[in-house]
């Protein structure tokens, strides 16, 4: 896994680059700190997951902006993993709606599974069991969400099997050929 | 059946398509809009046809839009709120999803009424398998001909972007919008002066969510007059209901403003019913924030009458006796439900989402859920009832955005309406923290 990432080895692949020039022609000249979320995405998906002081400090020189503002982003937005975590992050919906259908047995069985409390990634390093507030997805619960995808109508049978599907695939990133 | 003026061809295979969609009438009010109307009629149209903000306020859309200042030299801006947050609510997700050439479209017409040269679709970051369809489809109209420079040859030109969130409710408060669309923590902003004014990157701009957005191309191909008769009273129209909780039928629902609370939870054409042949407890009629009624309230108003899916009949007798329409997110709880479970859960969620600007919202958000956490699991005592209220009471009304009073309505209304359910909860630790214990109104008697 690529998780220690220091200052001289945050480079961005061409098409992640091309991918954050894109999202820079969104905005005015003089208003392209408005990218910092979208670049923010594409730092996270690119560099195994999560975002380091030292990739945040990439982002700022991208933006020509202080790390700070980039460090007062990240911390405010509960999308950004500001630690290593595993593999694929599961990030299970526990809010009113999901809970009237099961979220809390839901979140029981995997930590179960996984050996693991929310919060925590697996001892195998595939898993990291997270808990968000409401994705949307009121009519389909209990439900989570694996990087872009949604898992939905959760119950302990197809939860174990997107565990197996989940530990056989590749980790994609959105501006590859075929994702 | 009821009219469908939003969903009329969500079922069409390939209707995702610009191609499919342009063949079921896809994009007329774009050519109506250029080549036969005025910016300023649109306006008028929209005005007339009474549609009300469908993101949660319900403010009047086309009062909304004449409040935007045009001062000279200074681009206008149009903003899709599409960061849909509000537990209960998932109407704008399913919409975008299955419909995204009726947002563009209704994004170019409303853009070209409002004088705009880029427009915004601000989408939840959670949302990104959303984005990308979103994106596509734009990518297609702009192949077309309807996005870009001189659209249909009209001497308009358009520049329309998706924008992620990065997960934070408040960004559906429409000043934290602008600020996170500027790149910056999604701190709400002083009004006035309101975003008509000063808006995004400090010019005027008009915040619209999804579902009133995609409604305008209805209106300018059929007339405000066709739509405003659609519904009752100021509540014209249809609306997205998204129902979930415990019924059988979970999903959205178009409905026409006006059927009854009843028809829409036990008609087979909308939720069939409450799941597993149970009783209904409660039910959230427009997402989290607005306040949880009883059975009887949320079927009659006080006065008996049959209460409706409206504007003004779910908030007739105020907050004493009724709620909102707000978002459409409408959750419905069966006899097997626990309130002070849920209330925790909500309070959870608000304290969660608090930007911490404010000093109630800060630390109210954390107080209530701190005393609802030892409620529910069986360490409360009986002032801490009185304390939720007394909490939620301070925080309402005085924070800079409404996430205050959403945080606080659910939990003094959940107070007001299940009080003893609250009470046999600190009453009763044990037998209320037991795996699968729910209040019932006989255990109050033995009580």
């Amino acid at each position: 896994m690529d998780q220690t990432v220091n200052k001289k080895e945050v480079q961005f692949s061409e098409a992640a680059m091309a991918e954050i020039r894109r999202y820079l022609s969104h905005y005015p000249a003089d208003r392209q700190k408005s990218a910092i979320l979208p670049i923010l995405h594409i730092a996270q998906a690119e560099f195994g997951g999560w975002v380091s002081p030292e990739v945040m400090d990439k982002v700022a020189e991208i933006l020509n902006i202080q790390p700070i503002e980039v460090y007062e982003v990240a911390t405010f937005y509960t999308m950004f993993n500001l630690k290593p975590v595993g593999h694929h992050v599961l990030e299970v919906c526990r809010t009113g709606p999901c809970m009237l259908r099961g979220s809390d047995q839901l979140i029981e069985h995997l930590e179960h599974r996984l050996g693991c409390k929310v919060g925590e990634t697996s001892a195998d390093g595939h898993f990291t069991l997270k808990t968000v507030e409401c994705l949307a997805s009121c009519g389909t619960g209990p439900m989570l969400q694996v990087r872009e995808q949604f898992y939905e109508n959760l119950d302990a049978t197809s939860a174990d099997q997107m565990l197996e599907d989940l530990k056989a695939s590749t980790v994609r990133k959105p501006w590859e050929e075929n994702y | 059946m009821g009219r469908k003026l939003l969903t009329e061809h969500i079922n069409v295979e390939g209707i995702q398509t610009f191609d499919v969609y342009r063949k079921h009438g896809g994009y007329a009010s774009v050519e109506k809009a250029l080549k036969t109307m005025t910016p300023e009629a649109i306006v008028e149209e929209v005005k007339a046809s009474g549609l009300r903000g469908r993101g949660g306020a319900g403010f009047p859309t086309g009062m909304k839009w004449s409040f935007l200042a045009k001062p000279e030299g200074k681009p206008r801006y149009l903003v899709c709120n599409a960061d849909e947050s509000e537990p209960g609510t998932f109407k704008d997700r399913y919409l975008m999803e299955k419909l995204p050439h009726l947002l563009i479209e209704g994004m170019i017409t409303s853009s070209f009424a409002l004088g705009c040269r880029t427009s915004y679709i601000y989408i939840r970051g959670e949302l990104m398998y959303v984005l990308r369809i979103l994106e596509k489809a734009i990518a297609e109209a702009y192949a077309n001909g309807f996005l870009g420079e001189n659209i249909l040859g009209s001497g308009y030109s358009l520049d329309l972007h998706v924008h992620p969130g990065g997960g934070a409710y408040i960004c559906g408060e429409e000043t934290a919008l602008l600020e996170s669309l500027e790149g910056k923590r999604g701190n709400p902003r002083n009004k006035p002066p309101f975003p008509a004014v000063w808006g995004l990157y400090g010019c005027p701009t008009v915040v619209n969510n999804v579902e009133s957005i995609a409604t305008v191309p209805w209106i300018v191909n059929n007339t405000a007059a066709e739509y405003a008769k659609i519904g009752v009273g100021r509540s014209t129209g249809t609306k997205l209901i998204s129902a979930g909780g415990n019924i059988n039928k979970p999903g959205v629902y178009e409905i026409e403003m006006g059927i009854t609370v009843e028809e829409f939870i036990y008609s087979d054409e909308y939720c069939g019913g409450i799941w597993k042949g149970r009783d209904m407890k409660a039910v959230i009629a427009g997402g989290s924030s607005v306040p949880i009624l009883p059975k009887d309230l949320i079927l009659k108003t006080a006065n008996g009458e049959d209460r409706l899916m409206t504007y003004e009949s779910l908030s007739d007798g105020g907050f004493a006796t009724g709620t909102m329409l707000g978002s459409g997110g409408f959750f419905v709880m069966d006899d097997q439900a626990c309130i002070v479970r849920h209330t925790w859960t909500l309070a959870r969620f608000y304290h969660h989402e608090s930007c911490g600007q404010c000093s109630p919202c800060r630390e109210g958000t954390g107080w209530m859920e701190k005393v609802l956490h030892r409620i529910e699991h069986g360490h409360g005592h009986m002032h801490d009832i009185d304390l939720l209220v007394s909490v939620a009471k301070q925080i309402e009304g005085n924070t800079i955005c409404p996430l205050g009073d959403a945080a606080a309505w659910p939990v003094a209304a959940a107070v007001r309406h299940f009080r003893e359910e609250f009470e046999w909860h600190v009453k009763h630790p044990e037998a209320a923290t037991a795996p699968g214990a729910v209040f019932t109104k006989a255990e109050s008697v033995i009580a």
